[in-house]
């Protein structure tokens, strides 16, 4: 019983950050409908950029933390407006396929500039866990999860309180009135990509430093966000929430009871059995964000 | 080109390809047309189920890999524990048997993919075919006592048919183009063919293609599944050549490797991963003599898929037809 | 002799919404019927449930006295019913000759095995399914254009080898959904002239269609359809005069002035 509810926290605290991977990607793959397979390199940059600024420049701990996701924000909009405007209107292959050019570009040039060697970024947490009764945490876990939470509350009221929320959800639900009603449709594309590709630079700026950077570190990732995206529907960001903690607590269970070398296998297993069964996800619904 | 003279440049082509084993000195060469080769023979393969058949199969490396390791196990022999109590016990078998074998596994997983393409469609079917792939390598790496995981399979053993060992390379050359050119000839024969214009039809417009009488799973699971065997043979003369085979023949990047051949050559065109194929196949031995980290080589690979993307959206081998005709 | 179609108290409901109401008509062998009826009365609806591109929420279809439920498309096709779409609808990035060559589908005979193991009758039957698949482009008058990439046809072109591709699925049963919408008056004209050689050829024709002008010109019977439900079922001449009909197109004051109490 204790193991079980050790599972259970562990997988509670990392499912938040799965959840900002998969909200991530909902928005960009769910509404966006461009397979995104830079998803995880924005994952891998957002561990390398704290590595970068936290070791090589000495960068607060708490500071460099909202810095390296501003900077995934940067280069998702940046990948916006260099590859996917032109590509406005083409089918989804071919955004598919530009996406992976880009991400093997991408994941070479992190090869190149960090080499490959795994990166480990030191946190200002006691390296003593918390121990409450029969159940143990990591403090710099614990932290992950109070700010992926915090983000994803600050991802839930951008979508549905702010006008640029409303925006975003009137030109996936609707371009052509969006249009007409003002909304610069190019802009929003822009600021949707980058948001996803923030929050992706988030879940990896926030567990880099839990574990290592690595150059194919976001390979996973992105799988596992995909997963997530399928569990809870395309589209779906309550879905996409609930699927992070899911997939956490699927793996965790899996690792623990059956085989940890098949962790990783569980996410992937996840999309095929529930695919098989209800090709259109979890919670799959009509309307779009929100 | 007049009609008349294709088929003496098909000849002569053929014949200069035949030919090479006899003049070309460096083994190393010849080691890198091989394994191009093989990769060409995969390429088409992938050009049959997504360039077709239209289906974003990004998982194709699975079929490859399966192909190559259920090959080399048939003829290694081996022995599981599948319950406790009862062990499955293999011995060695000649090399044609396994390959076969392997062929055949390759074609059934092929069969499984091709009915849930059926089911899942879109880009829901890239991510399950992404993840059917992965999941195979997990199992590759993990069960240590089938697939000796991350230690490798050894000392798998050549070719051999009719009493000839294909032991050295210019032999397996000749191996690697003779299944190259039958396959290509496979896949014409299918693509001029009713089988062939229904997985065109589908891909097009499923809903006029079933109004006419096309079956939309009979002709999905068939491209899968001739597609499928395909690179499962592939695989499994990856196999018998290289003679060593580790989970690592699953990766992911294999498969992007032969999605941009097939991509940039012009998917949906016979010789379309041809041209691909060899360019993807040989360009990193010309980057590579000019001592360019093979990351650097990647990153050109990734520009130049995008570039191909946007400038020559329906391949190369599409867009210099244009420039003939 | 049985009707070649019989549709019996077919319904069909998305929710909250009735799309058709207990429909019940029959479509005689030989005969050109044509379903009229204003915007979203449920005609193509009716149309997508008939050939199994949606499922009946009840009620029973018959073809040639066997049912069609729960059958898919492509076996519903290989009975021998065959329909066009509403939206231009063919294989775009493909030549005309190839657009009527998979319509031929059903013709051929080749099997996957024999194709891959190149047995000789494929290549025969490759030449004879393409000396057909001309014949069928004269016969809709595009024997000239076998070549030109079907999007890039003239939109009138576009939708006789729409036609084009059906009959090459030899139906027994035509069923065409608004097949001159976006027409001209000589290109309808032509078409018209088409309908006649197609029955000839003993084709049974059911037809969906705005333009009363080709509605009264070539049908044998007429069936009005309003908001899901069958209002009128007749000849030409017996339907234009329908009040019932009227009312559905023109409106409720329409009807007092051009019908009376009629």
């Amino acid at each position: 019983m204790d193991e079980l509810l050790q599972h259970g926290l562990n997988a509670l605290l990392l499912g938040g950050t799965y959840a900002l991977l998969g909200i991530g990607l909902t928005l960009i793959f769910g509404i966006m409908k461009v397979v995104n397979f830079t998803h995880g390199e924005l994952y891998a940059f957002g561990a390398y950029m704290m590595y970068a600024l936290v070791t090589l420049l000495g960068v607060n701990f708490f500071v460099a933390l909202p810095l390296a996701i501003a900077l995934g924000v940067a280069l998702g909009a940046l990948l916006e407006l260099v590859l996917l405007r032109r590509l406005r209107g083409a089918d989804i292959d071919t955004t598919m396929l530009v996406m992976i050019g880009a991400w093997i570009a991408l994941q070479n040039a992190e090869q190149l500039a960090w080499t490959g060697v795994a990166k480990s970024v030191s946190t200002p947490f006691p390296a003593a866990p918390l121990v409450i009764g029969p159940v143990s945490m990591a403090w710099n876990r614990v932290f992950v999860l109070i700010v992926a939470l915090a983000l994803i509350a600050v991802t839930y009221f951008l979508i549905d309180r702010t006008k640029l929320g409303r925006a975003m959800r009137a030109t996936f639900q609707d371009r052509d009135t969006a249009a007409l009603m003002g909304v610069r449709i190019g802009n929003i594309h822009t600021a949707t990509f980058a948001l996803g590709s923030g929050l992706a630079a988030a879940a990896g700026a926030l567990l880099g430093p839990v574990f290592v950077a690595y150059p194919s570190m976001g390979d996973l990732a992105a799988t596992k966000a995909f997963a997530i995206v399928i569990l809870g529907g395309l589209g779906s960001i309550p879905g996409a929430t609930l699927g992070g903690f899911v997939l956490a607590l699927v793996e965790e269970l899996g690792a623990g009871y059956v085989s940890s070398g098949y962790r990783d296998a569980m996410g992937f297993l996840l999309i095929i059995v529930i695919l098989l069964f209800r090709p259109t996800g979890l919670f799959a619904r009509k309307e779009r964000i929100g | 080109m007049s009609e008349k003279a294709k088929p003496l440049v098909t000849a002569a082509w053929l014949l200069f390809l035949v030919s090479i084993p006899l003049w070309l000195d460096n083994a190393y060469l010849l080691h890198v047309l091989i394994v191009t080769g093989i990769f060409i023979i995969a390429a088409m393969s992938l050009n049959l189920l997504l360039g077709y058949a239209g289906q974003l199969s990004l998982g194709h490396v699975a079929f490859f890999g399966i192909g190559a390791y259920a090959s080399a196990l048939v003829s290694l022999g081996f022995k599981v524990t599948l319950w406790p109590q009862w062990a499955l016990t293999v011995e060695p078998k000649p090399v044609w048997l396994a390959m076969l074998t392997g062929m055949l596994a390759a074609g059934a997983s092929g069969w499984f993919i091709g009915r849930i393409a059926f089911k899942v469609r879109g880009a829901y079917f890239v991510i399950v075919s992404i993840s059917f792939a992965e999941v195979v390598r997990l199992v590759a790496v993990n069960w240590v006592e089938l697939t000796q995981g991350p230690m490798a399979l050894n000392n798998i053993p050549p070719v051999e048919a009719f009493g000839f060992v294909f032991y050295r390379k210019p032999a397996n050359y000749w191996l690697v183009l003779g299944i190259a050119i039958a396959s290509y000839v496979l896949i014409r024969r299918l693509v001029h063919s009713r089988a062939g214009r229904a997985m065109v039809a589908l891909a097009e417009n499923e809903a006029l293609a079933t109004s006419v009488g096309i079956d939309v799973t009979r002709y999905l699971v068939l491209a899968a599944v001739v597609s499928a065997t395909m690179a499962g043979t592939a695989g499994a003369l990856y196999a018998h050549y290289v003679r060593i085979v580790d989970p690592d023949v699953f990766l992911f990047i294999y498969t992007v490797t032969m999605v941009i051949m097939v991509i940039t050559g012009g998917k949906g065109t016979l010789a379309g991963p041809v041209v691909g194929g060899l360019i993807f196949g040989l360009l990193p031995e010309g980057l590579r003599a000019a001592a360019i980290a093979p990351e650097a080589q990647w990153i050109v690979y990734g520009a130049l898929m995008v570039l191909v993307v946007y400038f020559l959206p329906q391949g190369i081998v599409p867009a210099l037809k244009k420039v003939r005709g | 002799m049985i009707p070649i179609l019989q549709v019996r108290n077919l319904s069909v409901r998305f929710g909250g919404l009735t799309a058709i109401a207990d429909m019940t008509m029959d479509v005689r062998e030989g005969e050109v019927l044509s379903l009229i009826g204003p915007n979203g009365a449920g005609k193509t609806t009716a149309f997508n449930a008939i050939t199994g591109y949606l499922a009946p929420t009840s009620g029973g279809i018959a073809f040639r006295g066997k049912s069609l439920k729960g059958m898919r498309t492509d076996a519903i096709a290989l009975l021998g019913l065959v329909r066009t779409f509403q939206k231009t609808s063919v294989f775009g990035g493909r030549s005309a000759l190839d657009n009527v060559l998979i319509g031929l589908h059903l013709r051929a005979r080749q099997t996957p095995l024999a194709i891959l193991l190149g047995f000789p009758y494929v290549e025969r039957e490759e030449r004879e399914l393409i000396e057909e698949a001309r014949k069928i482009l004269g016969f809709v008058g595009l024997g000239k254009r076998e070549k030109e990439q079907a999007s890039a046809l003239p939109y009138g072109d576009q939708r006789l080898l729409e036609v084009a591709i059906a009959l090459a699925a030899q139906p027994k049963l035509l069923m065409l959904d608004e097949p001159v919408s976006g027409m001209n008056p000589s290109e309808t004209a032509g078409f018209m002239a088409k309908l006649a050689e197609i029955r000839k050829l003993g084709i049974t024709v059911l037809l969906v269609e705005h333009d009363m002008k080709m509605v009264m010109g070539v049908s044998d019977r007429v069936v009005c359809l309003s908001q899901g439900r069958i209002i009128a079922d007749g000849t030409p001449a017996e339907i234009q005069r329908d009040p019932e009909v009227i009312r559905a197109y023109l409106g409720e004051r329409f009807r007092r002035v051009v019908g009376g109490n009629a």
